[in-house]
């Protein structure tokens, strides 16, 4: 009986959406914290966060655990939230022939399905362009370097000049100069001729998503991205589709979790305004800064 | 303030049976007094289909003092008409003016099947109800005075809040899911706050979501829209006490 009741009844889905949801929320607030790193600090300094931070993300334990259990919720969340949609919709066969449901209730809380539905679709084409070309793909992914002027003497003439040397950073904290070294599985540096691994290198995330939202950084190894300003587009639209999604869906988590008292739930509610606000808007302004700076 | 009448429009669902596939079909109704009821008006505009030998409009009502939970009516896109906090049969005809077309549905949903025209059956509720919304009492002769036992009076408020459902069916009328958690959440509270109901309170949580979702009805997704149109006030604090009450019961099952 237990069983049947925690997995298959419309209360448990309940459940499983509220606990989904609420652990997409929190993964939310650390991805929006890592990425902000993209706009807080620039130049050499902020890339060099990013991608460190990057590296962080996709070599530590704990963040691999995390990051199973987003994957997981996201397809639970929305498997449940199709099932629900599917069942809601036989359960009135012949709608009204006059309906008045904004007397009622919310333009959001109606319409979660097909908010949530525009949200897989953002998740689908964000991991396919970062997730996938940074963790999956298995293409040479380009590394980050630095490039720099040094004066120098000519070696022939004894004249002073100015020569430009192209750096890897490593995962020790030190820069490499480019051509003494052959990287091998994408971010192993080898010392040329050697079968040595001298250093590791940071795939450089960072200059992927300037170029993805304008930036030209075909010296860094990427293509000019001409599509800048419609991506863009589709990343604030999708933010405020996700902005109105969790307008309903955060409060509503603690709901059906039983989470209604006088004294509390409209500070619950308050906070998932703000929440939904607050989140969505930060995201936002994350690829417009990036496109403005270009 | 004085009796005016006014001629309006009606547009009603008519299905002959079950079976049958229903259409809305419209009406013209003059004269009809602001101070009549809206059932009142249904009546009048009765009086007038047999008068020219047409088969008059089936639909629900008993009391007519918005107790027994017998009238339905989806009222220009809403469960009992405009306004807030009451019945069908406690709606009037002064909240429409001269000239309006007033759109008459029955409850739409799967657990309700239609029996005729505005007439739906609401058995479904029943069986939720005998699933578990009763307590087993001892009527041997030595039952006990139930005021007895000293029960809070904040528990005792909500629990007569809670019973004061008239089983009507609004909350699954106006539920865009169709969902009869609110019905539900407050029969499940009405037992579960007073210590005559904690003996069954596990069984009878499991057994009532077991019924709801036998009937077809729809999942919560938490709009409110049935907290906005019950006519009685039900609270979606109901609902969140069920998912609380169905959670425990449902881990400490055996």
């Amino acid at each position: 009986m237990s069983k049947s009741a925690l997995l298959k009844s419309s209360i448990a889905k309940k459940y499983w959406m509220s606990l989904t949801g609420l652990f997409l929320c929190l993964f939310l607030v650390g991805h929006l914290a890592g990425n902000l790193q993209l706009i807080f600090t620039t130049g050499e300094e902020g890339k060099r966060a990013f991608n460190e931070y990057a590296y962080f993300m996709a070599h530590n334990p704990a963040i691999k655990i995390l990051s199973y259990l987003t994957y997981i919720s996201i397809i639970f969340h929305a498997i449940d939230g199709i099932m629900l949609a599917i069942q809601n919709k036989r359960a009135r066969p012949i709608p009204y022939a006059y309906n008045n449901p904004s007397a009622n209730s919310s333009l959001a809380s109606r319409n979660m399905a097909i908010l949530g539905t525009l949200i897989l679709v953002f998740i689908a084409t964000h991991m396919a362009n970062f997730w996938w070309k940074a963790k999956i793909s298995s293409d040479k992914f380009p590394l980050h370097m630095k490039e720099l002027t040094v004066e120098d003497s000519n070696p022939m003439t004894g004249q002073p000049q100015k020569v430009n040397v192209k750096l890897y950073l490593t995962t020790s904290g030190d820069y490499v100069p480019v051509d003494q070294l052959e990287v091998k599985n994408n971010t192993d540096l080898y010392a040329k001729g050697v079968d040595l691994k001298m250093a590791e290198g940071y795939k450089d995330l960072h200059s992927l998503v300037f170029a993805f939202f304008g930036h030209n950084k075909s010296k860094e190894g990427f293509p000019v991205n001409d599509m800048a300003l419609g991506a863009v587009l589709f990343y604030v639209i999708s933010m405020f589709v996700m902005g109105f999604h969790l307008w309903h869906g955060f409060s509503s988590a603690f709901q059906s979790l039983g989470l209604n008292h006088p004294s509390y739930t409209p500070l619950i509610k308050k906070a998932g305004y703000g929440f939904a606000v607050l989140v969505p808007l930060l995201f936002a302004i994350i690829p417009i800064l990036i496109f403005l700076t270009k | 303030m004085a009796t005016t009448f006014i001629n309006i429009t009606l547009k009603i669902w008519r299905q002959k049976n079950v079976n049958a596939k229903g259409s809305m079909e419209s009406y013209t109704l003059d004269n009809v007094s602001t101070d009549s009821s809206f059932l009142e008006m249904l009546d009048q505009l009765n009086e007038q289909l047999i008068n020219q030998q047409k088969e008059p409009v089936a639909f629900d009502h008993d009391c007519r003092e918005g107790i027994c939970g017998m009238c339905s009516l989806y009222i220009n896109g809403r469960a009992h008409g405009p306004d807030t906090g009451t019945t069908t049969c406690q709606l009037h005809m002064r909240k429409f003016n001269d000239g309006d077309t007033i759109y008459i549905e029955p409850w739409r949903s799967r657990a309700f099947p239609i029996v005729k025209d505005l007439v739906v059956d609401r058995s479904a509720f029943d069986r939720i109800q005998q699933a578990g919304g009763f307590i087993s009492v001892n009527t041997s002769g030595r039952t006990m005075d139930a005021n007895a036992i000293p029960i809070p009076k904040s528990d005792a408020d909500k629990a007569f809040e809670a019973a004061a459902c008239i089983g009507c069916g609004a909350c699954v009328a106006s539920c865009k899911n169709g969902s009869a958690m609110l019905f539900v959440g407050a029969k499940v509270s009405q037992y579960a706050l007073l210590p005559q109901g904690k003996v069954e309170a596990k069984e009878r949580v499991i057994n009532m979501v077991r019924q709801m979702d036998q009937e077809g009805f729809g999942n919560c997704t938490n709009t409110g829209a049935c907290e906005v149109e019950c006519p009685k006030g039900i609270s979606l604090e109901n609902i969140a006490r069920m998912n609380r009450e169905y959670l425990c019961a449902a881990a400490k099952a055996d």
